[in-house]
């Protein structure tokens, strides 16, 4: 019987053959913390006994969520993680460079084959590129830092065959809200999901990372992809690190295969307060909204940015509406500067702000007041996610949320394009 | 967690997907500890809980436990509230790992769930795997852990487990 993705990955990493089921302590080839999950990873690092991280290069943190500090208490903590990172020679990526899940593949710390680790569970994305890269706590992510390894129930796999080609204004977004609707928000729990088929071939790399964030979204310890040809391109233009990309065996003994044939797919809407509960769009156009966001570690990247421009070129968003932008990263915001794309939405009235979490996490940037409703980009809609309990959060794709902000109301965006 | 030990108190029985946002709020990230987050646990769910609870008491849940954010605030703020045990039909995964690291005993027992309304008294045999609902009268068995986890768990969590590791590869000269 032949291995899954996930398989492969940890027998590279052990040297011997490994199959879901087995508990096993892995190297980790990378290992990340937010501004959320840092502060307590140090403490925990300290109260192991910890002095200096067992390699430092394989480290870094990035300050995202709250970025730049709206509070003295956050302020303190961002402080307490630089002084770490100076201390241990770990890289600090500050306020200002971008999202976490953006900036991991984009400056090359990830590459196929890779098991990687993340204190904040969208670590999923990197399955895109074909690594096993999962969600951990705090004091994981401490013990991982002092060690350098961690330990690991090898998932079993959940393989889903995306059939067809999208539709026009139907987007990668659209396909991971039609699948949590479809698993549920505990549909792949402990498992690792592999996705497949010619929709994923089709999609661009950047398009993937939207898939594989919001695998967790249905309990998934991981979200695979196999690397393709654009998966390879992408990668050596951005890493220095050498790699094998892994490839399931066409007899792997999966949980269970799904295919979805997705020709017809509309845009997808996922409804306060759960992100598995998921409509079409034309079910739910014309609820007025009061604020748009666009970004997130879901869909803050050049392409998604380009997508909305196009919708509000020439447009003017409502004036009902704030529409609050945040790209993914510096480097994304530098392209979209360059392309033309930020002049555009800000001429439409979006307001720009830092690269980074932006209001998805609810801290700061766009909370939200109470009875009022929010469409975003991001990948969760939980009561009280944008900082007020009070507020409805609708999810859905960079095109949906840009055609919806024109009108003030929920919009399918094939109206626009 | 110590060896054999029993808890009981009181249920505070919810749904299913109580999600680790809804128990404690990103914008109270800034407080590392039980203590801090505790007052804070489950506010936009049910404003009063955080008052109400009783120390020992214990939350009972359906499917889908803790899902979410990888915050490890979550199961600190359970445990800063005073609450000895979470039952749950099930626990999403980094919530399930998060809880046994930071020593905040957790069992999946779908039966026991179905059995547990607000207020029933419970007891629980951590050593033994077991729930007593003393309000029905009825004992469920919940699923045991793995022996790897049993490992952690009887260190008192992964900061303990690895601080031992960490000394016997010391004392063996490694």
């Amino acid at each position: 019987m032949g291995l899954t993705i996930t398989e492969k990955i940890f027998s590279n990493h052990l040297g011997r053959t490994v199959r879901a089921g087995e508990l096993v302590v892995s190297e980790v080839d990378f290992m990340m913390g937010q501004d959320g999950t840092s502060p307590l990873a140090i403490q925990a690092f300290r109260e192991l006994g910890g002095r200096r991280v067992h390699d430092p290069s394989r480290v870094v943190m990035v300050i995202d969520h709250s970025a730049p500090s709206p509070l003295e208490g956050i302020s303190n903590l961002h402080a307490m993680m630089r002084r770490f990172a100076a201390e241990q020679g770990v890289h600090l990526y500050d306020v200002g460079c971008g999202v976490c899940h953006c900036l991991l593949p984009e400056q090359g710390h990830v590459v196929p084959g890779d098991i990687v680790i993340g204190a904040d569970s969208h670590t999923t994305t990197y399955g895109a590129i074909n690594a096993f890269s999962t969600g951990v706590g705090s004091t994981d992510l401490a013990a991982a830092m002092l060690t350098g390894r961690l330990w690991f129930k090898v998932p079993e796999t959940l393989r889903l065959v995306l059939r067809g080609t999208l539709p026009a204004g139907v987007f990668s977004k659209d396909v991971a809200l039609f699948l949590a609707g479809k698993l549920t928000a505990d549909g792949a729990n402990y498992l690792a999901v592999e996705y497949g088929g010619e929709v994923i071939s089709s999609l661009s790399v950047e398009a993937r990372f939207t898939i594989s964030n919001m695998a967790v979204e249905m309990g998934a310890k991981a979200g695979l992809m196999e690397a393709d040809e654009k998966t390879l391109k992408w990668i050596s233009r951005r890493t220095a690190r050498s790699f094998s990309p892994v490839a399931p065996d066409p007899d792997a003994s999966y949980r269970e295969v799904l295919e979805f044939d997705l020709r017809e797919l509309s845009p997808q809407v996922a409804l306060p307060h759960r992100v598995d509960n998921v409509k079409p769009v034309e079910e739910v156009e014309g609820i007025p909204i009061q604020e748009a966001v666009i970004g997130t570690c879901t869909n803050g990247r050049l392409e998604d940015l380009e997508v909305a421009a196009r919708i509000l070129a020439g447009r003017r968003v409502s004036p009902e509406v704030r529409l609050v932008v945040a790209p993914a990263s510096r480097q994304v915001l530098l392209q979209a500067m360059e392309k033309g794309v930020v002049q555009r939405l800000v001429e439409a009235g979006a307001a720009l702000v830092t690269p980074g979490c932006g209001p998805c996490v609810g801290t700061h940037n766009g909370i939200p007041a109470d009875g009022e409703r929010v469409i975003s980009t991001a990948n969760r809609n939980f009561k009280g996610r944008m900082g007020n309990a009070n507020a409805d959060i609708y999810l859905a794709s960079p095109a949906t949320v840009a055609a919806s902000a024109v009108a003030g109301k929920i919009t399918d965006p094939r109206r626009l394009l | 967690m110590s060896e054999g030990m029993v808890l009981e108190g009181n249920a505070w029985r919810y749904g299913r997907d109580i999600d680790t946002d809804v128990i404690i709020p990103a914008r109270y990230l800034t407080a590392t500890t039980p203590e801090e987050l505790g007052p804070h646990c489950l506010e936009d769910l049910d404003p009063e809980f955080a008052n109400k609870v009783q120390p020992g008491d214990i939350i009972v849940a359906e499917e889908n436990f803790g899902s979410g954010s990888s915050r490890e605030h979550a199961p600190l703020a359970i445990k800063g509230c005073g609450v000895s045990c979470v039952i749950a039909s099930s626990f999403a995964r980094i919530f399930y790992r998060n809880s046994i690291n930071v020593g905040l005993p957790i069992l999946e027992c779908p039966q026991a769930v179905k059995d547990v309304e607000t207020g029933h008294r419970l007891r629980v045999d951590l050593e033994a795997g077991t729930v007593e609902n003393l309000t029905t009268g009825n004992k469920f068995q919940a699923q045991p852990f793995p022996d790897f986890m049993r490992e952690i768990i009887s260190r008192g969590g992964l900061v303990e487990y690895v601080r031992e590791r960490l000394r016997e590869s010391k004392a063996g000269g490694a």
